[in-house]
């Protein structure tokens, strides 16, 4: 969550990816270069942006649920307690 | 002569000259090309491996280009054994949001999945509570654990105790009993977890007793795939081979008694893993520079023929670490480094 860890770990567990076609994925959808991706400084501007969640979430930014239906929405995978949530909500 | 700190496999301190230190590596290789019938490490993946030993830094770290997806062994029971009192649900959030994990694993106390069959109701509310509060993705986790299932904690009787009365078929069968009650037990509790919204389901420490164990896990992992075709599951080994408890037992033709982790690797994609978490055991009398050549040969039999992530188990005792509850940083941080370096891995 310092950086993109999250976002690489779900190409992982959702896709069955390895680290170098996940990594390459998840640079293409933030729209970053793959070394970015572990860059603290960098990763809290891309994810604030984008409202993917940070560290240390501050008032009004997304976070939690909130930030995993935007993650879902741009790495273009179904994450299951979104699809969850969306059902309950009737979304 | 410059001397090389390191330690033995119990974490007791030693100093090797460069030669012992290159005897070590080229000793604990061969050893698992032997066992494993595996390519032993390449000269150039020894001098690799031997620079990290030489390396006078008290903590060293990966190249950059080579930071991999980091987990953590059940999260926050590992909060409740350490006398910090915290509920789960807070436990999940210092990991993420204190320590930025990568992704969070949800466990029950008593780690196996029998138990938690009856507490279900308990379970799915506080893993529905846990996803709206947290980002990363969350594995539920616990072990097939068949002991659970012999007498004077289960219906069946003792494998252990019917073995020395020569009860060798009795035994076979009060095993193979078991895992078709595991198998019940680990479905039945990964689908509520499935159905309450989690990222994936991890079985863990698969094969901690034998083969019969680890034929539930496989036979879980099988069955969950059909029936949740975008399920994640990880799959944990307890050890670097699988003992022949039973000695008969088959997956797809294979017999599962003494495999090792890259011939259960290839079972395991067969039944639908999608990351395999390998365990290589470490040795208390021999250096970490024999356990940590040993345990790379292993892993990278596993990483050079996967088709899924590989997440090495790295800690108090397995990955080439030390067994001690207290690793110190000199010798994971060294294993982590070699491991994902010289295998290529994805996780940890």
């Amino acid at each position: 969550m310092r950086a993109a860890g999250d976002l690489v770990a779900r190409m992982q567990i959702s896709q069955g990816m390895r680290l170098v076609e996940a990594k390459a994925y998840v640079a293409k959808k933030l729209g970053v270069a793959v070394k970015d991706l572990t860059d603290p400084i960098i990763m809290t501007e891309v994810r604030t942006d984008l409202r993917l969640g940070t560290l240390h979430a501050g008032a009004r930014s997304a976070k939690g649920i909130e930030a995993k239906h935007n993650i879902a929405d741009l790495l273009d995978i179904d994450i299951n307690c979104v699809r969850n949530f969306r059902k309950n909500t009737g979304k | 002569m410059t001397k090389i700190l390191t330690r033995y496999g119990d974490g007791s301190a030693v100093e090797l000259t460069e030669s012992e230190l290159m005897e070590d590596l080229i000793a604990g290789t061969e050893d698992a090309a032997e066992r494993g019938n595996i390519p032993a490490m390449t000269q150039d993946e020894m001098d690799h491996l031997a620079d990290i030993f030489k390396c006078t830094h008290r903590v060293v770290g990966v190249d950059p280009g080579y930071e991999c997806v980091l987990s953590y062994d059940g999260a926050p029971i590992k909060m409740l054994r350490t006398n910090v009192t915290s509920d789960r649900i807070t436990a999940l959030q210092i990991y993420e949001k204190l320590m930025g994990a990568d992704t969070l694993e949800m466990g029950f106390v008593d780690y196996s999945y029998k138990p938690i069959k009856p507490i279900l109701t308990f379970e799915e509310p506080l893993m529905e509570q846990a996803l709206l509060t947290t980002t990363a993705p969350i594995m539920y986790g616990a072990q097939p654990n068949l002991g659970r299932y012999s007498q004077p904690d289960g219906p069946f009787p003792n494998p252990a105790e019917l073995m020395p009365m020569g009860k060798i078929k009795e035994a076979q069968e009060s095993y193979e009993l078991a895992v078709d009650e595991a198998v019940k037990d680990m479905v039945d509790v990964a689908s509520s977890m499935y159905e309450s919204g989690v990222d994936c389901i991890l079985l863990d420490t698969v094969g901690a007793a034998g083969d019969a164990d680890a034929l539930a896990g496989l036979r879980t992992a099988e069955i969950l795939r059909e029936k949740y075709p975008d399920i994640g599951i990880e799959m944990g080994m307890a050890g670097e081979f699988v003992l022949g408890m039973h000695g008969a037992l088959e997956y797809e033709g294979v017999r599962l008694a003494g495999l090792y982790n890259h011939q259960m690797l290839e079972l395991a994609q067969k039944a639908g893993v999608n990351i395999f978490g390998t365990v290589m055991n470490t040795s208390t009398t021999e250096s970490t520079p024999w356990n940590l050549a040993r345990a790379v040969t292993f892993t990278k039999a596993c990483s050079d023929i996967a088709d899924i992530p590989i997440h090495a188990n790295i800690g108090m005792g397995v990955g080439g670490v030390t067994v001690h509850d207290h690793t110190p940083i000199d010798v994971t941080s060294r294993a982590s480094k070699a491991l994902v370096e010289l295998c290529n891995l994805d996780g940890l």
